[in-house]
């Protein structure tokens, strides 16, 4: 049996670089074809309810954009154990669930993933409300995929590169959200200022 | 020290110890509370903040107005289709759409099923460890938790050694030291009254909930083409039906009808066998312990929800009651407006907004998203560190919202409120023999313990209307209606020049309402008012003070040091500010700061 393989892009996409893995994960469901027991899934900023497809995997893959105090727009891989260290941040979700405890309730559940491997990538900027990848971090989006298809190749899953595009662009295409982006005079784009270190305010 | 006596009737007094939760844990969002008790530790003064700054409506400006529920949908991690269906329900108004009676049928079983998980995650995941104690847990006889099972349920998994299995993991889980979700509880804290037995049965089922999940989350599969984050479609659904198709993707056909079905009977199952009796069970040990009532005996709002006919939003067209009840008149239950200028309106007296007249309230048609992060002058600490904020300035990131100038509670109970006083037997009836079973008078539902248990029923009676609309698409289908969406007004070219609507739901929070107005096919004005900013509201003009604040007031804290009173009553309104967007946390960690001053 074939390992059943979950490639899981998560963060919030209305805040730059944080939109990382779900650019990851988009851009994979769109350009490539995978072998049956591949699944692609963009997971927001959902925490606990992405339980049940964390469970059913044998081998768990994400891409998020993650703090790890690297030169910004960094790459950064990691396996298994060392994985769920780079996510105890509770920025997953909202919810104050870290995607770390997702890996420790699984753990109690007594199946989950035996294998995980992570993409990171180190942010430029979360702090842009509305706005894009930021162009370093976007120029990781091919290096991040290529890696994860490697990691796929190395499973002897490859995927296969989708001949032409189906369909009209989906609403939250990075192209369309970052053309229709209102102007900043009609959108503030900063954060909560007492979060925003020297920032006057 | 000040002594003030609300409009809303609440005496509030701000010369005790200042307690100061902040962040409050296992909510969406980052939300910040600070309280005074007085010197018999009874809480005097309590104000709520969103600490954070919300944003949405602006960044949809300019976006086609099709497009709205997409970036809705990724607010939060919680309610992603609730706020995607009103989305759809604003523009439809706006532009004068209608859909399909296949389309309302899909629409509500997916608004349930939200409903229904969202309720049971709630209770477990978030609430459960509110009463429950975990490492109390620990100390659980597997033969007698097995007999408390049974003799309060027919659920099967109920054996001895099922519950000896299940503390060995739970025991493993511990002694490892990495405690996960379990790792900020108050273990031990006099306020948790459960035997062990108790709780080691209730742990079984926060775990079970969990793998429950797997089944559930599959009807927004069927029916919203994916899932998590769901397809929704302006003018109906984005699925096909083809009856005599075959496979897992595609047009919805016949054998996923049947799964969907089959999940249906299985929520139904998995809410009346597990989640009410464990409900009842925990109550049963808490009935005296009733603070936490705070607006809900006398002022809640429902816009209600769940058409029962496609594009009838009249009020005895839906299922999820509608209406307002203020001065605490059960005889009354008013009827609400949601384009009367007079009737909804947000105030930013004490929210970190800017607007022209700030005595005002503005409608939402009208509303303005402006921040302006100002502090009141005995604010303590700086405007990067608060240690006390100034509750007679601007003091929170969310706004205001009054119905007619009230402030009004919504959510779980605010509906089962107005049911009960609108004499609804589903509601009613239910309602009645919870608290009958109990030994309890009806004035105990206006309590924390109250808002719990409605959310319950409210989820057993949403799983049942799960099967009911099931149901009636089956047959309408098998009468030959195949149709799921409704095209005609589809393209910019067929609109007016400049419409307006507004889109309401019952999310599982509460009253949910998105108000839009598009002009030359874009979107020229869009206001939310979420469920929590009802709740959590700060003061008003008037010095009204919010549900969160009204709860608190009077209950008996045990411990300072650990105001686990405050989150069990905070936690039972489920609070969502992640639609108030998002934090910025300096080092991402989550480490809630309790201080006592």
């Amino acid at each position: 049996m074939p390992p059943r393989v979950l490639i899981l892009g998560i963060g919030n996409l209305l805040w730059a670089d944080e939109g990382f893995g779900v650019r990851v994960a988009q851009a994979l469901q769109r350009d490539y074809i995978f072998p049956e027991n591949v699944t692609v899934m963009d997971g927001g900023t959902q925490g606990l309810a992405l339980i049940p497809y964390v469970q059913e995997s044998d081998v768990l893959i994400i891409a998020d954009a993650v703090d790890f105090g690297l030169t910004p727009a960094s790459l950064l891989e990691a396996r298994d154990e060392d994985v769920p260290a780079y996510l105890h941040s509770g920025k997953t979700s909202l919810h104050q669930v870290s995607f770390q405890e997702v890996l420790a309730l699984c753990k109690l559940m007594g199946r989950g993933p035996e294998q995980l491997y992570l993409v990171g990538v180190q942010p430029v900027d979360m702090k842009d409300y509305g706005g894009s990848l930021t162009p370093e971090v976007k120029a990781q989006l091919e290096p991040a995929i290529a890696r994860i298809l490697a990691r796929l190749g190395e499973l002897g899953l490859p995927a296969q590169p989708k001949p032409g595009r189906d369909g009209p662009a989906d609403a939250l295409d990075m192209a369309q959200y970052e053309r229709h982006r209102p102007s900043a005079e009609t959108a503030c784009r900063i954060g909560d200022a007492r979060f925003l270190p020297g920032d006057p305010g | 020290m000040t002594v003030t006596q609300t409009p809303n009737g609440f005496t509030l007094n701000d010369a005790g110890k200042r307690i100061v939760v902040d962040p409050v844990t296992r909510i969406e969002g980052h939300m910040r509370c600070e309280v005074n008790v007085d010197e018999h530790s009874i809480i005097s003064n309590a104000v709520s903040s969103g600490t954070m700054w919300r944003g949405l409506e602006v960044i949809l400006k300019g976006r086609d107005p099709r497009d709205a529920w997409a970036f809705t949908e990724r607010i939060c991690g919680v309610c992603t289709g609730t706020h995607a269906l009103t989305s759809v329900r604003a523009v439809e108004d706006a532009l004068g759409i209608s859909i399909p009676e296949n389309a309302n049928s899909i629409r509500n079983i997916m608004q349930l099923t939200l409903q229904a998980h969202d309720h049971l995650v709630h209770f477990y995941h978030l609430h459960a460890l509110d009463w429950v104690d975990v490492v109390s847990a620990l100390k659980a006889d597997p033969k007698a938790t097995s007999e408390l099972a049974q003799s309060i349920s027919p659920w099967a998994k109920s054996s001895a050694g099922y519950f000896h299995d299940i503390a060995s993991r739970l025991k493993k889980f511990v002694e490892s030291g990495q405690l996960g979700p379990f790792g900020n509880g108050y273990w031990g804290n006099p306020a948790y009254r459960l035997p062990p037995e108790a709780n080691l049965m209730a742990v079984a089922h926060y775990l079970e909930a969990l793998d429950f999940q797997k089944e559930i989350v599959k009807i927004h599969t069927v029916y919203g083409g994916k899932n998590p984050h769901p397809n929704w479609l302006v003018g109906g659904v984005p699925c096909a039906i083809n009856v005599d198709g075959v496979g897992a993707v595609g047009a919805v056909n016949m054998e996923r009808l049947n799964l969907v079905s089959s999940i249906i009977d299985q929520t139904i199952e998995f809410i009346e066998q597990v989640y009410l009796p464990d409900l009842q069970a925990i109550a049963s040990f808490y009935k005296d312990w009733l603070y936490g009532g705070g607006l809900s005996a006398t002022n809640v709002l429902s816009y209600g929800d769940i058409p029962e006919k496609a594009n009838d939003r009249s009020v005895n067209n839906l299922l999820l009651p509608h209406g307002a009840i203020i001065n605490g008149n059960l005889k009354e239950v008013h009827e609400v407006d949601l384009k009367d200028p007079e009737q909804i309106q947000e105030f930013v007296t004490h929210s970190w907004y800017k607007y022209d007249d700030e005595n005002r309230g503005l409608h939402p048609f009208d509303g303005v998203t402006q921040p302006n992060f100002a502090l009141g002058r005995n604010t303590k600490g700086t405007r990067t560190n608060i240690e006390n904020l100034d509750e007679s300035a601007k003091y929170s990131w969310i706004k205001a919202p009054r119905w007619r100038g009230h402030a009004m509670e919504v959510g779980p109970l605010a509906r089962y409120i107005v049911g009960y006083a609108k004499g609804i037997p589903e509601i009613k009836e239910p309602v009645d023999k919870l608290l009958t079973d109990l030994g309890l008078p009806l004035t105990a539902l206006f309590s924390t313990l109250g808002r719990t248990a409605a959310r319950g029923l409210e989820a057993q009676y949403c799983a049942h209307l799960m099967r009911h609309f099931q149901d009636k698409l089956v047959s309408n289908i098998k009468a030959g209606d195949l149709a799921t969406a409704n095209t005609a007004k589809w393209e910019p070219d067929t609109w007016p020049k400049e419409a307006m609507g507004a889109g309401t739901t019952e999310a599982p929070r509460g009253a949910l309402g998105h108000w839009i107005k598009i002009k030359d096919g874009k979107i020229d004005n869009y206001q939310c008012i979420v469920p929590t900013t009802w709740n959590g509201s700060p003061r008003d003009p008037k010095g009204n003070i919010g549900a969160f604040e009204a709860s608190l007031m009077n209950t008996k804290v045990e411990n300072p040091d650990q105001p686990l009173e405050i989150l069990r009553t905070l936690h039972s309104f489920d609070p969502c500010l992640a639609c108030s967007t998002h934090v910025m946390d300096k080092d991402g960690r989550e480490v809630t700061r309790v201080k006592v001053r």
